[in-house]
């Protein structure tokens, strides 16, 4: 499942353009955003400024969802660097090639991954030019000198450099070629909790959102778009619209009639007063319904082959017993806690970009195209995000923003209300599979095809989206004949990638159905596992461990009743095992254990709130999301019927983290797809009846 | 338009606004106070969360004319530098992830405190279920709540302290 790590790029190139992902990372700085910097500060590399006066800024190219990196990408730059930990400063990268663009980005589970090495090396590089510089000036050996809390000792005298100090000569010296890093046993951040730098601007309302964004002569924008997916504007009578007080303008674009105001509240009020006649086009009567038919029809045909492992058919005619199950789930919105926003300018100066975008590469590419300026005339800044969970990696925002501010000739913040959000969000895609199981005289499983059809989350290749198959066509089971293929499904309805992506479904269908195979023959659906999983030694471990702290081999109290499920993906691997009580019609968990191997850990405090928040994240979808379409139009439109868990329904969850040194593993999305099927198996255990649609449903 | 006057953050304030334009908004767009955040529009999830004569009310639903004569506390007015016994336990246990809703929650502690000095899970349970969080913090949110009333038990015991000595 290690492949998953390069893969993952792969399935996020939703850009032609990939050169630079990752690449050009480090040193060998000259790029777009030198204007910006501080002009005492000395640039070491991308990553690293030390001033003059001793502040040591470290640059973080990883957005900050919530998840972690500003604190992340800092401990492994101070890590090598060793600087003082409480007194360094940092800020988000302006966007440029050395930090990864076009891909410079937080998706994917592969902030750590992707710059666990980089960063290490831009530390140790900046540390070793500021020890020799000491040297230098003590005319000694840099072998005779240690960095520590941002100064140089010299162990022979005992006199000490500040880095301030030494910035300005170690900057002019020769960025060495190679460096040793830390072995594991000598990290002194990495590896222990450290306490989020975030957190203090996030509890005292200091924080800057993108929503937050004010700049001069800037007006409040709401956009009014088609319901209908395709949909354009017939006409428009927008008097009253201009009439209400505070708003200020009304211009058509290309998605839709803008009203801008002197605040969101005349905004909003004054787009109700917009008089619109759309064209609805092709989808103004596409449903649910005909949605899920027309998925049924597809997988009665053939489709692309993801998996072929071993002879299926033969396997099939020869088994004692099969199985055959239909599985499905729906679309899914996202809906951040801070709608979809952005805010544009754009004069002669060129175009400016605010956002809490998770992908500022794309955000800049979006607004390049959408003001026709050339890329060194624009600019994109980069702004806490309040919930990312893959929905703002690119979208219409960006574009709407800067077309509605050329548009007005003036600067706009582009508010998305949450009915615009859960209406024209673009959508986790509704999947529907057919599966069939073959199992031998022992109850043993010898052969497991299935047909997936869902629209895609990215272009497909040789009829392919592997992602639409993530977690199905690649579980880690030992079962000699597999065959997995997927039917692609052409539809309008906008999809995107969403925490977990391809197995935030398909880790349900998987796991959901392992445990009516196990059930089939009356195992244990943990025994039934471990017997698949004798050759994948990680994902087993994750297991015993958590059968062993959930006690699984102990009766639960009565009422009381427990599933599991195990998964590897982005790079690491987690069982989850879930206790839940039915009550009155409801699904009730009241825990949830959670085993994860991420490998090599940057920082426990983190991957324990990841761990907490992915599983959230998943039993909301698991117990209530559900978008559906009638009409051409999404069906929902805010909390009241599109609800988020909430803190009463929240399980108590114990996350425990393997320790390790492999490479790291991915954290933000690995705990999101076991909660379903978990959960599910731990419906199926007390009802008897196995949950084969999401979201969960007992009657 | 009205001019309406009203106690913000301890200090007078008036605002010349129609009297049925959102707290929220008002505070937002007019007064450039955007630690309170917009999440719904329909006092469901609690992103808005501000006190009002010391009540948690969700200000996108209240209308600014109502505020007259009132007084109005939001997360910047809490405490001058974070220091709030509630903002203290949520550094502490460092609950924020993406921390667009914690405002809000902390605002809704913050007045579940005052009447409720030693809430049970229960007690957090019903006082924070109209506040929605995302990123899925409940866990620590629930450890912090219980934090942040011991620190302001103590903090009481410290304000005690000197007239028990006198005494």
């Amino acid at each position: 499942m290690n492949s998953r790590a390069s893969f993952s790029l792969d399935r996020r190139t939703f850009l032609k353009a990939t050169t630079a992902a990752g690449g050009g990372m480090l040193l060998g700085y000259a790029g777009p955003s030198s204007a910006q910097l501080d002009s005492a500060a000395l640039e070491f590399n991308p990553f690293i400024r030390i001033g003059s006066d001793d502040v040591v800024t470290l640059i973080v190219h990883k957005p900050e969802n919530g998840q972690g990196a500003a604190t992340t990408m800092c401990m492994l730059l101070a890590e090598e660097l060793e600087c003082d930990w409480d007194a360094l400063r940092w800020e988000f990268a302006p966007v440029a090639r050395e930090y990864g663009f076009p891909l410079q980005g937080t998706f994917g589970s592969l902030g750590v991954r992707t710059s666990w090495q980089p960063l290490r090396e831009a530390g140790a590089k900046a540390r070793t030019m500021l020890v020799q510089a000491a040297a230098a000036r003590w005319n000694t050996d840099p072998a005779n000198c240690r960095a520590e809390q941002g100064a140089v000792i010299n162990t022979q005298t005992g006199a000490t450099l500040r880095y301030g100090a030494l910035a300005e000569a170690a900057a002019q010296l020769p960025v060495p070629e190679a460096v040793m890093l830390k072995t594991p046993d000598q990290f002194r951040l990495i590896g222990k909790p450290q306490k989020r730098r975030d957190t203090s601007a996030k509890i005292t309302g200091r924080a800057q959102y993108g929503i937050d964004v004010r700049v001069p002569d800037m007006a409040f924008a709401v956009l009014a778009r088609s319901p209908v997916f395709g949909g354009t504007v017939a006409s428009v009578d927008d008097s009253e619209a201009r009439a209400f007080p505070g708003v200020l303008d009304v211009v058509q674009v290309s998605r839709g009639v803008a009203v801008l105001a002197t605040s969101n509240w005349a905004a909003i009020e004054g787009r109700k007063r917009l008089e619109i006649t759309w064209n609805d086009g092709p989808n103004a009567t596409l449903s649910s319904a005909d949605i899920t038919s027309r998925q049924r029809e597809l997988v009665a045909s053939p489709g692309a082959v993801a998996r072929n492992d071993g002879d299926v058919d033969a396997a099939f005619a020869s088994a004692a017993t099969t199985l055959s199950v239909v599985y499905e789930a729906p679309y899914l919105a996202h809906t951040t806690m801070e709608p979809p926003n952005a805010t544009a300018r754009v004069d002669a100066a060129g175009c400016e970009v605010w956002s809490g975008t998770q992908i500022p590469g794309i955000c800049h590419l979006n607004a390049v195209a959408a003001s026709g300026l050339p890329p060194a005339q624009v600019t994109v800044n980069t702004l806490y995000i309040g919930g990312g969970f893959g929905s703002r990696g690119g979208g219409n925002v960006y574009s709407e923003a800067v077309e509605i501010a050329m548009q007005a000739g003036r600067p706009v913040n582009l508010l998305y209300t949450r009915e615009d959000d859960i209406r024209q969000d673009r959508y986790r895609p509704a999947s529907y599979v057919a599966m069939d199981a073959a199992l031998d005289a022992d109850g043993w499983p010898v052969a497991w095809r299935g047909r997936v059809s869902c629209q895609h989350f990215q272009e497909l290749q040789d009829g392919l989206d592997r992602e639409a198959v993530a977690g199905l066509a690649d579980t880690e089971y030992a079962i000699a004949n597999q065959r997995f293929e997927y039917a692609p499904l052409e539809l309008d309805v906008p999809t995107n990638f969403w925490r977990s992506v391809g197995c935030s479904q398909n880790t349900y269908f998987a796991e959901a159905f392992i445990d009516e195979m196990a059930a089939a023959t009356g195992k244990d659906p943990i025994e039934f596992r471990r017997h698949l999983l004798a050759g994948s030694p990680r994902l087993l471990n994750v297991l015993n461990i958590a059968a062993e702290r959930a006690g699984w081999n102990s009766p639960p109290a009565a009422g009381r009743y427990r599933g599991v499920a195990a998964v590897s993906c982005f790079g690491s691997h987690n069982a989850q095992i879930a206790e839940i009580s039915l009550d009155g019609g409801k699904v009730r968990v009241h825990k949830v254990t959670c085993v994860v191997d991420c490998g090599q850990v940057v920082n426990p405090a983190t991957v324990l709130q990841q761990m907490q928040g992915g599983i959230v994240y998943g039993l909301t979808a698991a117990l209530k999301g559900e978008i559906t379409l009638a009409n051409g139009r999404v069906q929902q439109s805010n909390f009241h019927d599109y609800d988020a868990l909430r803190i009463d329904e929240m399980p108590e969850i114990d996350v425990h983290i393997v320790p390790g040194n492999e490479g790291p593993g991915g954290i933000g999305e690995t705990s999101t797809p076991a909660i379903a099927p978990a959960v599910a198996n731990a419906v199926f255990k007390a009802t008897g009846r196995p949950i084969r649609k999401l979201p969960i449903r007992l009657t | 338009m009205a001019v309406i006057e009203f106690t913000l953050n301890g200090k007078a304030q008036s605002v010349d606004v129609p009297a049925e334009m959102p707290l929220l908004w008002v505070l937002r767009d007019v007064l450039t106070l955007t630690g309170t955040k917009y999440g719904c529009g329909m006092a469901l999830c609690g992103a808005c969360t501000v006190h009002i004569d010391g009540q948690p009310t969700r200000s996108c639903l209240t209308e600014i004319g109502f505020i007259a004569g009132r007084e109005v506390t939001t997360i910047e007015g809490l405490s001058p530098d974070g220091s709030h016994p509630v903002q203290r336990a949520w550094q502490e246990i460092d609950v924020p992830q993406c921390g667009y809703c914690q405002s809000g929650q902390i605002m809704t502690t913050a007045a579940l405190l005052k009447n409720n000095p030693a809430p049970s899970d229960a007690d957090i349970d019903s006082a924070l279920h109209n506040n929605i969080c995302r990123c899925g913090t409940y866990q620590m949110i629930r450890a912090a709540v219980h934090k942040a009333a011991e620190l302001q038990q103590a903090l009481a015991y410290d304000a005690m302290a000197p007239q028990e000595a006198n005494a």
